[in-house]
């Protein structure tokens, strides 16, 4: 019987492994189709921002309540993989409580800790689950949110329902084995005087004490295996969903943007072209072989150092054309919609939403998995993130207001991407609004956005010694 | 014409000409430069300067668009003209500290120009007015009092989140000694005036409203019937708003330099 069990359970284990080592390498992939950029520099900044704000949960805390409510959920993840870590061991070995004799003074102290922070995990999920549908928080909603259409909504009640579940079997199966120890049945009983009762599931006890010892023994047996092939399980639908931020979250902090909010990243590759025609010396180095930091490729570097069909392009037009961090931002991305939230344009009922922005990338990083896996890794469909994923009117609604970068607890950046696809549509494809052309041709003949005579500039200098 | 004071607004073409350095290049910006509402910030700013007798100088004429709209809006090119312009005349005239109005025009001058040549020390005017206050250089209370009347500070995005100076224009305006009442989303979480990122040359996309009507509607909530703004276009786009709601009569827009000037009596 154990023999069997502990051949079951790892099979169970490599097939979870096999699974999970899969989905990574896909997304890998998917991640580093994005454009290389440095972002190792000052390892200092990003440890003290990765410890502040991934381990840290510095930007939950915005909303206390809420704060609180998550740092139980992720205490509770965290820490309760130390329990998982005896549970694997024993489905190997066919022991029962494999640490317990070694570690016995503190043994039931960490259990307690556990079994408080399981049920904690508990309750928060039932909370957040009465959130999204009793309370009904407005960025949850998916009738005020069209992004939230499709899998988002059954996605986070699917993570909610499996995690209460997991709790349950949790402490319902401490329950139970404290039960079958008090009746000293086989070796469960072999515990007694080493395991107490715990905090949490003394409390549960009642409901087993009807049990006879077999229906006992098969709901221990039950209730350990549902925890553990649900954790199983949860490891490789977590890849498919946007709960992979309890993995991705930290590396995306790490590697998150370091410079002032406002400041706009520079295109190297226009600069020498400016330097050019302004007759200045080209200062920028050309790299032809490596993308540079700005959507595009110099020109003349493209010819001797690349392929064609790698030439760059201004900005941004699909996410080939993003760099890697922006893809890592939307693999991310937990759609809890802080961002949209706090975005001017969407609170005025316009059509962008920063959350949608990330939640568009992501899906057509999948559709090219999609692709991938059917037609080989080589393959290329013929749509694109702008236009088919994004529309002109949601960029063009974006004030650059930050709003979103701030809102976001893990440090993403939709603006950016917003930024990128605004470049490709006014460079390559000259698709300015007409009152930005007008504004640029104003900027090009007049030196200021507005059509008046630079010769009248300082003209308001009349004015400073008029009453 | 008992004591009538004469503000004077020297060049940086005049300085050199007289083999004379300014302490501060003031960045007027094209707001500054020829919006009829900003122009009068831009005098307010000059009479402060004159007042503390900071030696300073504009560009006057040789001044041009820093780039930012079009940048923001996608135009990199055209950004990259402009920014690689102003940073030879800034640099032709060895400038090393500018002082401008304009939050816009603040963080392209100083988070953008580096990367182009252009390095300066560069200061928004709500610091630079604090380091006057702090100095004592400029002392409202002994002047015309703002007390009881009630005044909201509208954050600017790009010089709040973008550069994270949210302190600075709440002191000068503590420095009026009126009361200060904070709108239900201020500094990081403050809401954009509906303006930035090119959306001030064209019309706003479709929507249940405009963002500066929300943005009054906030503001006019705190009772306040001063509304400080310290951004050209936060100051358009709150005025605008304020006439939205017909308070044009009882709610005024100003400038935290206008509000200065005000309580200095220039």
């Amino acid at each position: 019987m154990h023999i069997l069990q502990q051949i079951l359970f790892v099979a169970a284990l490599a097939v979870a492994a096999w699974f999970v080592t899969k989905r990574v390498k896909l997304i890998a992939r998917a991640i580093n189709l994005g454009r290389p950029e440095d972002r190792t520099d000052n390892p200092g900044e990003r440890w003290r921002t990765t410890l502040l704000v991934a381990f840290g949960q510095k930007k939950m805390f915005t909303n206390l309540l809420v704060g609180v409510m998550h740092f139980v959920i992720y205490a509770g993840f965290i820490i309760i993989n130390l329990e998982i870590l005896e549970i694997i061991l024993d489905g190997i070995l066919g022991t029962h409580r494999l640490f317990a004799p070694y570690i016995t003074p503190i043994y039931p102290f960490l259990i307690n800790v556990f079994e408080v922070l399981a049920f904690g995990v508990l309750a928060v999920c039932v909370v957040f689950l009465t959130r999204r549908f009793v309370a009904r928080v407005s960025r949850l909603q998916a009738e005020r949110h069209r992004e939230l259409r499709g899998f988002s909504i059954p996605d986070a009640t699917i993570i909610l329902t499996a995690e209460i579940i997991l709790m349950i079997a949790f402490l319902t199966w401490n329950a139970s084995d404290s039960v079958l120890r008090d009746r000293g049945v086989g070796y469960y009983g072999d515990l007694q005087g080493v395991v107490p009762d715990f905090l949490i599931s003394q409390y549960l006890k009642p409901l087993f004490a009807g049990f006879s010892d077999t229906a006992l023994v098969a709901y221990e047996r039950v209730s350990w295996w549902l925890h553990i092939l649900g954790i199983l399980a949860f490891a490789v639908y977590v890849t498919y969903s946007k709960h992979l931020h309890i993995a991705l979250g930290f590396p995306n902090v790490y590697f998150s943007d370091l410079q002032p909010k406002g400041e706009m990243q520079n295109m190297p590759a226009v600069t020498k072209e400016v330097q050019l025609m302004l007759g200045l010396p080209v200062t920028t180095e050309p790299d032809g072989s490596q993308a540079n930091d700005n959507g595009m490729q110099p020109a003349e570097a493209t010819s001797g150092e690349s392929t064609p069909d790698e030439i760059g392009r201004f900005g941004a037009k699909d996410v080939y054309d993003l760099k890697w961090i922006n893809l890592m931002n939307a693999y991310s991305c937990t759609e809890c919609g802080r961002c949209t939230a706090a975005c001017p344009a969407n609170i005025t009922g316009k059509k962008l939403s920063p959350r949608k922005i990330m939640m568009d990338t992501r899906d057509r990083l999948e559709e090219i998995q999609r692709g991938w896996q059917t037609n080989g890794v080589d393959y290329k469909d013929e749509k694109s993130l702008l236009g088919d994923y994004i529309t002109a009117e949601e960029l063009n609604a974006c004030t650059t207001c930050q709003a979103c970068i701030n809102a976001c607890p893990i440090n993403i950046n939709p603006l950016d991407i917003i930024l990128q696809l605004r470049r490709y549509r006014v460079m390559e494809e000259s698709q300015a609004p007409a009152s930005w052309n007008a504004m640029f041709s104003n900027i090009e003949n007049n030196m200021a956005p507005w059509k008046f005579s630079p010769s009248d500039r300082f003209n308001w200098a009349e004015m400073v010694n008029e009453k | 014409m008992t004591t009538e004071k004469t503000y004077t607004v020297p060049t940086m073409a005049d300085m050199m000409a007289a083999g004379d350095e300014p302490e501060v290049l003031f960045w007027v910006g094209c707001a500054g430069s020829f919006d009829d509402r900003y122009k009068r910030v831009t005098v307010a700013f000059v009479r402060i300067l004159n007042h503390v007798g900071i030696k300073f100088a504009v560009l006057g004429p040789e001044e041009a668009c820093t780039g930012d709209p079009a940048r923001r809006a996608g135009n990199e090119f055209l950004f990259q003209m402009q920014a690689m312009s102003n940073i030879q005349v800034l640099n032709g005239y060895n400038v090393k500290k500018i002082v401008t109005a304009c939050p816009h025009c603040f963080n392209t001058l100083k988070n953008e120009y580096p990367e182009l040549g252009g390095n300066y020390e560069v200061i928004h005017h709500s610091t630079f007015l604090q380091g006057l206050i702090d100095e004592g250089r400029i002392r409202v209370k002994d002047g015309q009092s703002f007390k009881g009347r009630k005044i909201t500070f509208h954050d600017s995005c790009y010089l709040g989140r973008a550069n994270k100076i949210y302190e600075a224009p709440r002191e000068v305006l503590a420095a009026l000694d009126a009361d200060l009442v904070e709108m239900k989303r201020v500094k990081a979480n403050g809401l954009c005036c509906g303006a930035g990122g090119g959306q001030y040359f064209k019309e706003p996309e479709p929507g249940n409203k405009d963002v500066n009507v929300e943005r009054v509607q906030e503001a006019l909530a705190t009772g306040a019937d001063t509304i400080a703004v310290s951004c050209p276009f936060c100051m358009t786009m709150m005025s605008d708003g304020v006439k939205n709601q017909n308070r044009e009569d009882s709610v005024r827009v100003y400038d935290i330099s206008e509000l200065i000037a005000q309580g200095e009596g220039l």
